[in-house]
């Protein structure tokens, strides 16, 4: 018993997604079923050096499971989900946990599939173990779900519904580190991986970002988008762009925030020349502080915003930014 | 080479839906519905490797209660050869409709099955992953661009993944899950919205295809999400930098 968390590391951390999944599955710990193990998989010394950051992450990891091998060099899903099926006949979790992000929603169903168990994905909130909320119809209505199926029940959390609390530094007890045996892991797969492109940016990481500023179609071209990014700059914000903006090339894809582009929940979110569809405000309906700025005062973005200013972008974004004071 | 699309009938896009009082679901009666826009998507991406010669038939498949003919009719009006109605209630959830999928795929041999990668309803984004898995099929998610070598036997797919475009090469037989960008779905015209009700759509059951379903899950109860306050609109720059500063907080 116990619950599994599948994590995700880069450079030898693990991803803030995972410190989410890690706080998630904090809450379905009860008297009897209280140990919290945590895959890894991939290969190399970032691999390990993830490990032993993961082993004293959190105090409530009980065991950190490494499967290190070239078939996890990539996040692939064929071998992911296998690697899953072959923990779970081993340790029988009576849960296993992920984030929503591009590698949970890929890896997981398919994992519960070949465990013949219905997942329940992208959680807002835990109620009770085997109760669950989640958001459907972009988020328009809540559904209130209760998993009545055998071993295990699997998860996607929505990262940004499970902050991670700041980690207790707690090195003196690391949890022990075990490797996965995989020698019955199996032969090559049917898909390969042929790269990887992504801009490269200053900027901090949009799904977990304090403050995100937004631009829409009303920004024109790629060229004026950049008012945007300066806004940021000076901020100290990320940059996000609505489905319209990725769709007309002003911005590349992983910029988008919406129901199926980024979920994000910052402090501060700062939408300009957005008019508010319902798949964008699903993406950021969470957000502290909603501010919008549309010289259309009946633009939907107005109704759930907590500050509106009806005026041009193009006058307002730079009188911002000359008036902003400097982050700290 | 033949290729499978899987279709759902949700409520239209562009409905403002309702939670029934009774707080058991959202209400589908007497509301407006369509194809998945995602689906419309897999579709229309499946059209396009046709019409390109790189396979020779279309199956449209459908699983649900007997409203499911009138999406698979439009599915046949953009241009699938046939389709295929699996008559099953309207509660299921993706395990079983993939385990269903699963049946289809043994019986009709498709080399591509490709699928939305999410249904607007249930935003659930699960049965392609699950359905690649139950035939131990590669898988290409969240596509934004499919590219078919028939020689080498092989689909090259750009994915959308959080980190930018991730590229991979599935062996065939694959499973594809469509995003947004992936094309733009035509029109049914009227002439072929003519033709489309002389193609042929087989009716099957979930018994025949012996397929067992099982629900493990129950829906407690569905309701709204809390409202934001509608907040205030201020007249000037330095209104709102005050505001964010001062009673905010957040800069």
């Amino acid at each position: 018993l116990g619950t599994l968390i599948i994590a995700e590391h880069e450079g030898g951390s693990l991803s803030g997604t995972s410190l989410s999944s890690i706080e998630a599955a904090s809450k379905l710990l009860c008297k009897d079923d209280n140990s919290l193990s945590l895959l890894l998989a991939g290969t190399g010394p970032s691999l390990q050096e993830a490990a032993t950051n993961a082993a004293s992450c959190h105090p409530c990891i009980s065991q950190v499971l490494v499967a290190d091998s070239d078939k996890f060099k990539h996040t692939l899903a064929e071998p992911w989900a296998k690697l899953i099926h072959l923990v779970q006949q081993k340790h029988e979790y009576s849960h296993i946990v992920t984030a929503s992000s591009s590698f949970g929603k890929n890896i997981l169903p398919r994992a519960a599939a070949l465990l013949d168990v219905s997942p329940i994905t992208d959680v807002i909130e835990i109620s009770e173990p085997r109760t669950f909320v989640r958001p459907i119809y972009a988020g328009n209505a809540l559904c209130t779900i209760r998993y009545t199926g055998s071993n295990p029940c699997m998860l996607t959390i929505r990262s940004t519904s499970f902050p991670a609390s700041a980690s207790p530094d707690s090195k003196t007890n690391a949890a022990p580190i075990h490797q996965v045996d995989l020698s019955s892991f199996g032969e090559e797969g049917s898909c390969r991986f042929v790269k990887q492109s992504s801009q490269e940016s200053e900027r901090p990481d949009l799904g977990s970002a304090r403050v995100v500023i937004t631009g829409g179609r009303a920004l024109k071209s790629a060229e004026n988008f950049k008012i945007v990014e300066k806004l940021a700059e000076k901020l100290g914000a990320a940059v996000g762009a609505t489905r319209a903006a990725v769709d007309a090339g002003y911005v590349p894809n992983e910029l988008q925030v919406g129901q199926t582009g980024k979920i994000v929940a910052p402090q501060l979110y700062m939408a300009f020349g957005v008019s508010g569809a319902i798949q964008h405000i699903a993406g950021m309906r969470d957000s502290k502080v909603i501010v919008a700025v549309n010289k259309d005062a009946d633009a939907p973005i107005f109704q759930v915003a907590d500050y509106g200013l009806v005026g041009d972008l193009f006058d307002i974004i730079p009188e911002l930014i000359e008036k902003l004071p400097e982050k700290k | 080479m033949k290729i499978m699309v899987a279709i759902k009938r949700v409520v239209d896009y562009a409905v403002k839906i309702r939670i029934k009082s009774d707080k058991t679901g959202v209400e589908t009666s007497n509301v407006k519905m369509s194809m998945n826009p995602f689906c419309e998507i897999a579709l229309e991406e499946a059209l396009k490797i046709k019409e390109s010669k790189l396979a020779s038939e279309v199956i449209a498949v459908s699983i649900g209660p007997a409203q499911c003919v009138d999406t698979l009719r439009t599915g046949l009006a953009m241009g699938a050869d046939r389709a295929i109605h699996v008559d099953a209630p309207a509660t299921l959830f993706p395990l079983s409709i993939a385990k269903i999928l699963k049946a289809l795929v043994d019986v009709e041999k498709p080399e591509l099955l490709i699928l939305g990668k999410q249904a607007i309803d249930d935003d659930c984004n699960q049965t392609g992953q699950m359905v690649a898995g139950l035939l131990n099929w590669p898988q290409g998610t969240f596509a934004s661009k499919v590219v078919l070598d028939k020689e080498k036997n092989v689909a090259t797919v750009d994915r959308e993944v959080d980190g930018g475009l991730e590229t991979l090469c599935l062996d065939l037989p694959a499973v594809i899950t469509t995003d947004l960008r992936l094309n733009q779905p035509r029109y049914a015209t009227l002439p072929n919205i003519m033709k489309a009700k002389s193609k042929p759509i087989k009716k099957m059951t979930p018994e025949e295809l012996k397929v067992e379903m099982r629900s493990d899950m129950e829906i407690l109860h569905v309701k709204e999400p809390q409202k934001r306050k509608a907040g205030v609109i201020l007249s000037s720059v330095d209104e709102l930098i005050d505001k964010l500063k001062n009673e905010a907080h957040v800069i």
